[in-house]
C-alpha cells in the first residue's frame, strides 16, 4: 500500500519545563526533542501493514523548522521510504492551520492510507488527523487501537469510555493511531540509519494560513503540596481513614 | 444577545453525563454574553427525543433532534455534517462539544467543515466582554496554556469532568431536524459496540480512582484493587502501563502520558512507583493516596497521604476500614 504518516517533533516530556520570558511559550533553550510517541507508533503501524501485505511505499511528512529533518531521518531509519519537510520556522498551535498545510501536501499523493498520531504530546490537541480527513473528504477513524486492512476496506477498533467500538470503512482513508495498535516502535538498526542518509528528503514551504487561536499565556501548574508519609503498614490505616474523612472529605 | 450550541452525546440510547456538562457550559457562555438561548443537538434512533427534558433542566432552550433508526450508533459523518450545518446557519457565539471518545472524534471534523479553529480538551472556558478564552493542559499536563479564540462561533471541546452539570430550568423544546447527510451515504460505520461490564464507573466519570501497578505482582491480585474500589462504591479501577503492557489489565484502564488523564477527587495508587509518565495522567487529582513498600518511591513526592508498607497487608485493611466507614461505624 501507499501510506503517508504525519510525524511531529516534540520536546521529550521527561524534562522539566520553564516558561519563556514572553510568558506565552515554553523556554526551548536546552530542551531535547524526539518524535511524538503516537507518531512513532503510527510509523511502526505503517511498516507492519506493508510487511504483512508484501510491500508498498511509506512517506513521512513533518511540518516545522529544519530540525524536523532529524525526526524524518529517524522514521526513514526505521524503514520509511521517503520524507517531506513542510518548512516553517514557527509551528502554530492552531491545529487547523497545520491541517491545511498537511492536506495541501497529501491531497494529490494517491495514498491508500494516511496515518496520524491520536495526539501530539506537546499541544495535546488531538485534532489534526480528523481535520485533514475532512479537508480531503476522506473517511476517517480516530484513536484506533486495532486495525485490519483487506481488499480495499478497513476494520478498526477504538476505545470508548468503558467499551470498545468496531468501525468499518473503505480506503483510501485517514486513521489516527492510539496506544496499543502496535506493541512498541522498533529501534532503527545501524543498517537502517546508514540507509536513511541516502533516502530522499524533499523540503517545501509550508502553506500556513492565519492561525485562529493564539496563546495569551503559558504557566506551570500550581505545585502540589510536598508529599507526606503518614505511617507504616496496616497500623497507619485508621489515621488514613480519619484524614480522608476529616481533612480531604472524600469519605 | 447571543445563542450558543451544544452537542448532547448519547451512547446506546442513553444520555451521557458529558452531554449535561456541555449544555451547562453552553448555558454559562450564553449567560455571559447577554443571555441568549442554548440549542442542543441530539442524534440517535427514535426515542432519543425523550432526553430533551433532561437537557432542558440543564439549560437547553431548544433541543434539535435528529432521529433515524440507522443512527442507533454514533455515525461520525452524519453527526458531523448535521452539526456543521446547524452551526453554520445558527449565528452562534460558541459551540461546545465534549472531549470524550465520541466528542474528540466529532469536534475536529465539524471544525474543519466550517473552516473554524477548535480549542480542544479545555478544562475551562470563559467569555468576558468580546473575548472567549480557554484553559488547556499542554505538555502532558506539565504546562497550562490560556488560549484566545478569535473566530465566531468559538468551537471548544470540554474535558469530561471539567464542568459540574448544573440545573438551569429551560423549556428544552424539541425541534425535529433532518440529517444533513443521509445515513445510507455514510462511509464510516460503527458495526458493533462492546460495552464493558455493566454498572462499572468509567475512569473519566468516577470521583474516586483506585489504581494498581506492578507491585501487585500478578493479574489475579488486582482483586485487592477491585475490592477497595467496590468498598468506596463510587470508584473506577486504573492501572500503570507496566501492567497493561503485561496484559494484566486492558489498555483502556491505563493512566498516564499515553493513556487516560483523570482528575478525580481521590486517587489511590497501589504498588505504583510514580514514573513521570504515570504522573502525567493523575497529578491533577485533588487528593492522592499512595501505598508502596519503598519509602523512596517517587509517588510519595506527590502523595498527600502516603503509607509505606506491603500492599497485600495494607490494602485489605483499608478496604475493611472503608467498608466500616461507609456503614457509619
Ligand atoms: C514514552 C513512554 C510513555 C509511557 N506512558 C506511560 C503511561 O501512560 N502510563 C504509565 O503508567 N506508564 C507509562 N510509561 C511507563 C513508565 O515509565 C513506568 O515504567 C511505569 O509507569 C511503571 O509502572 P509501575 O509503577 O506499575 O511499575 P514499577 O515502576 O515497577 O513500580 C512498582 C512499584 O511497586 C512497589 N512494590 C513492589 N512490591 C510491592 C508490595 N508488595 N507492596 C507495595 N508496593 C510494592 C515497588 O516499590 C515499586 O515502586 C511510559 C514510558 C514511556 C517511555
Ligand atoms: N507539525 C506537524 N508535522 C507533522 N505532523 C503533525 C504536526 N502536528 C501534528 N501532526 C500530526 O497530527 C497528529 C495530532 O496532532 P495534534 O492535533 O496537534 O494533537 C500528530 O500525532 C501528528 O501525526
Amino acid at each position: 500500500m501507499k501510506i503517508a504518516v504525519c510525524i511531529k517533533r516534540v520536546p521529550d516530556m521527561e524534562q522539566r519545563f520553564r516558561i519563556a520570558g514572553s510568558g506565552t511559550s515554553v523556554d526551548e533553550t536546552g530542551l531535547k526533542y524526539t518524535m511524538s510517541d503516537f507518531d512513532e507508533w503510527a510509523v511502526e503501524a505503517a511498516l507492519q501493514l506493508n510487511e504483512k501485505h508484501g510491500g508498498g511505499e511509506i512517506t513521512v511528512v513533518s511540518l516545522g523548522p529544519d530540525a524536523v529533518q532529524e525526526t524524518i531521518r529517524k522514521a526513514l531509519a526505521m524503514g520509511a521510504d521517503r520524507g517531506v519537510q513542510l518548512k516553517t520556522e514557527a509551528v502554530p498551535v492552531d491545529g487547523l492551520a497545520i491541517a491545511r498545510a498537511l492536506a495541501a501536501e497529501l491531497r494529490d499523493g494517491g495514498y491508500d492510507l494516511i496515518l496520524f498520531g491520536k495526539l501530539a504530546v506537546d499541544t495535546s490537541s488531538g485534532v489534526t488527523g480528523a481535520m485533514v480527513a475532512e479537508l480531503l473528504d476522506l473517511p476517517c477513524v480516530t484513536a484506533v487501537a486495532k486495525l485490519d486492512v483487506e481488499n480495499g476496506r478497513g476494520r478498526a477498533e477504538r476505545a470508548l469510555e468503558g467499551g470498545v467500538e468496531v468501525v468499518e470503512f473503505p480506503l483510501p482513508a485517514v486513521v489516527t493511531v492510539d496506544q496499543g495498535l502496535v506493541a512498541q516502535a522498533r529501534y532503527p538498526a545501524l543498517k537502517g540509519i546508514m540507509a536513511a542518509k541516502k533516502k530522499p528528503l524533499e523540503v517545501k514551504p509550508a502553506q500556513l494560513g492565519q492561525p485562529g487561536v493564539t496563546v495569551t499565556k503559558m504557566e506551570l501548574p500550581p505545585e502540589r503540596a510536598p508529599g507526606r508519609i503518614i505511617g507504616e503498614g496496616a497500623a497507619a490505616v485508621p489515621e488514613l481513614v480519619r484524614l480522608l474523612q476529616e481533612e480531604a472529605k472524600v469519605l | 444577545m447571543a445563542n450558543t450550541f451544544a452537542y448532547a452525546e448519547t451512547r446506546g440510547g442513553e444520555l451521557r453525563k458529558v452531554a449535561l456538562e456541555a449544555v451547562t457550559a453552553a448555558r454559562q457562555l450564553a449567560d455571559a454574553t447577554g443571555g441568549g438561548e442554548v440549542h442542543a443537538l441530539l442524534v440517535g434512533a427514535p426515542g432519543v427525543e425523550a432526553h430533551a427534558a433532561t437537557l432542558g433542566q440543564h439549560g437547553a432552550d431548544v433541543v434539535l433532534v435528529v432521529s433515524d433508526p440507522a443512527l442507533a450508533n454514533y455515525t461520525p459523518e452524519v453527526a458531523a455534517a448535521t452539526a456543521a450545518e446547524r452551526i453554520r446557519g445558527g449565528g452562534y457565539v460558541a459551540a461546545v462539544f465534549s472531549a470524550s471518545a465520541q466528542g474528540s472524534d466529532l469536534a475536529p471534523r465539524v471544525a474543519a467543515k466550517l473552516g473554524l479553529p477548535l480549542a480542544s480538551d479545555v478544562v475551562a472556558v470563559q467569555a468576558a466582554g468580546d473575548a472567549i478564552t480557554v484553559r488547556h493542559p499542554v505538555y502532558t499536563g506539565k504546562v497550562f496554556a490560556t488560549l484566545t479564540v478569535a473566530a465566531r462561533p468559538a468551537l471548544v471541546s470540554l474535558r469530561p469532568g471539567a464542568v459540574l452539570p448544573t440545573a438551569g430550568a429551560r423549556a428544552g423544546r424539541v425541534e425535529p431536524v433532518a440529517p444533513a447527510l443521509a445515513p445510507a451515504q455514510a462511509r464510516v460505520i460503527v458495526t458493533e459496540v462492546r460495552e464493558g461490564a455493566k454498572g462499572k464507573l468509567d475512569l473519566a466519570e468516577a470521583p474516586i480512582v483506585v489504581s494498581g501497578g506492578r507491585g501487585l505482582k500478578a493479574a489475579e491480585n488486582f482483586r485487592l484493587v477491585e475490592e477497595l474500589a467496590d468498598a468506596f462504591g463510587n470508584a473506577a479501577v486504573g492501572a500503570t502501563r507496566a501492567v497493561t503492557d503485561d496484559g494484566w489489565r486492558p489498555h483502556s484502564e491505563q493512566i498516564g502520558q499515553t493513556g487516560r488523564t483523570v482528575s478525580p477527587e481521590l486517587y489511590v495508587a497501589v504498588g505504583i512507583s510514580g514514573a513521570i509518565q504515570h504522573l502525567a495522567g493523575m497529578r491533577t487529582a485533588k487528593t492522592i493516596v499512595a501505598i508502596n513498600k519503598d519509602k523512596d518511591a517517587p509517588i510519595f513526592k506527590v502523595a498527600d497521604y502516603g503509607i509505606v508498607g506491603d500492599a497485600f497487608e495494607v490494602v485489605p485493611a483499608l478496604t475493611e476500614a472503608v467498608r466500616a466507614a461507609k456503614r457509619g461505624g
